[in-house]
């Protein structure tokens, strides 16, 4: 049983795998080249986890930003997990000692693939959502220490394996679909992406978009709650 | 100095985001928010496929055709197999393959 709750994490996160390593590296690379080595790569990749808030990051840091700017900016880029984690709170209301690890560590990614509840056959639950997000922050680590110390001196082309994410996203959204008989939130989640990018621009419209996605399946509730 | 602080706003600014949901309803989660948590994650799925396809430009180079393939693969072989690991290394191994060697 043990064993198996870890085993079944570990192939769950497997396509997360790529992705956050080259991610990672991505990252690594960046801050080498702001001057900055592999225990600064290592603990920012620890202490924050965020992808693109860790991108980010790496020019606040080079331009020496104030913690006001610096907590602004953090908003801005993360607000999204507060979403996030509203729609776990349920699911992970029992996970008892995993449970603020699991707060932390919930990425997109890992939002992705387990924000619907659903564990394999045989596991326990908790535990192997605790493993997944853990698998899928070491890979993360490792990224952004590997790029930090080999740079762009990767053995073999890379391009287009950031691909995965998309993927990955493509996937969990497709299974959801099959899932779920009413279409109803994902279509509003894909409409009101879709307005508020034509509206707000590529730079910051995910958290109007969550805004407008939470007020129509606020508004029309009755909608949301059938047959689901 | 600043770096440290910096990289320490940065940390505790998240982990308040993620946390303070939980804190709110630490006795019991009002049925509202139950609620949400059933319709919010397709919502916010949708929401991130958008979101990692919002660079594709349809008008230069190759009008996004690798992407539209390699999403496609995606979901034809989800529909089909119904396993996340099949679908998500073959949509990437498509698309590595169509950008590196086709297009």
């Amino acid at each position: 049983m043990k064993n198996k709750t870890i085993r079944q994490a570990f192939i769950t996160s497997i396509p997360v795998l790529a992705g956050y390593i080259f991610l990672g590296i991505g990252f690594g690379i960046l801050l080498r080249k702001a001057g900055y080595g592999v225990l600064w790569a290592a603990s920012m990749s620890i202490v924050i986890y965020g992808g693109s808030m860790q991108y980010v990051g790496v020019g606040l840091i080079a331009s020496g930003a104030s913690v006001i700017n610096t907590l602004i900016t953090t908003v801005m880029v993360n607000g999204r997990h507060l979403f996030y984690s509203i729609s776990v709170m349920n699911k992970y209301k029992d996970a008892g000692k995993y449970k603020p690890y699991m707060i932390f560590a919930l990425t997109d990614e890992t939002y992705s693939i387990l924000s619907d509840g659903k564990v394999p056959d045989g596991v326990e639950p908790d535990r192997y959502r605790f493993y997944v997000s853990l698998f899928n922050h070491s890979y993360w680590i490792a990224g952004g220490i590997i790029g930090n110390i080999i740079g762009n001196f990767l053995p073999f082309s890379s391009a287009g394996v950031e691909f995965s994410m998309t993927a990955l996203f493509v996937a969990s959204f497709t299974e959801q679909w099959l899932t779920n008989k009413n279409h109803f939130p994902a279509v509003t989640g894909l409409l009101s992406t879709i307005i508020c990018l034509l509206v707000f621009g590529t730079e910051f419209f995910l958290i109007p978009a969550l805004l407008l996605m939470t007020l129509v399946l606020t508004v029309f509730r009755k909608r949301g709650v059938e047959k689901i | 100095m600043t770096t440290v602080y910096i990289i320490a706003t940065m940390s505790l600014t998240t982990l308040v985001i993620r946390f303070l949901p939980f804190f709110v309803f630490k006795k019991k989660t009002p049925e509202y928010i139950t609620y949400l948590g059933d319709v919010l994650p397709p919502a916010i799925i949708g929401m991130l496929v958008i979101y990692c396809l919002k660079d594709i430009d349809f008008s230069v180079k190759y009008f996004g055709i690798p992407e539209l393939i390699a999403v496609a693969v995606v979901i034809a072989l989800q529909v089909w197999k119904r396993n996340p690991l099949i679908s998500i290394l073959s949509g990437t191994v498509a698309y590595m393959l169509l950008i590196q060697l086709v297009f």
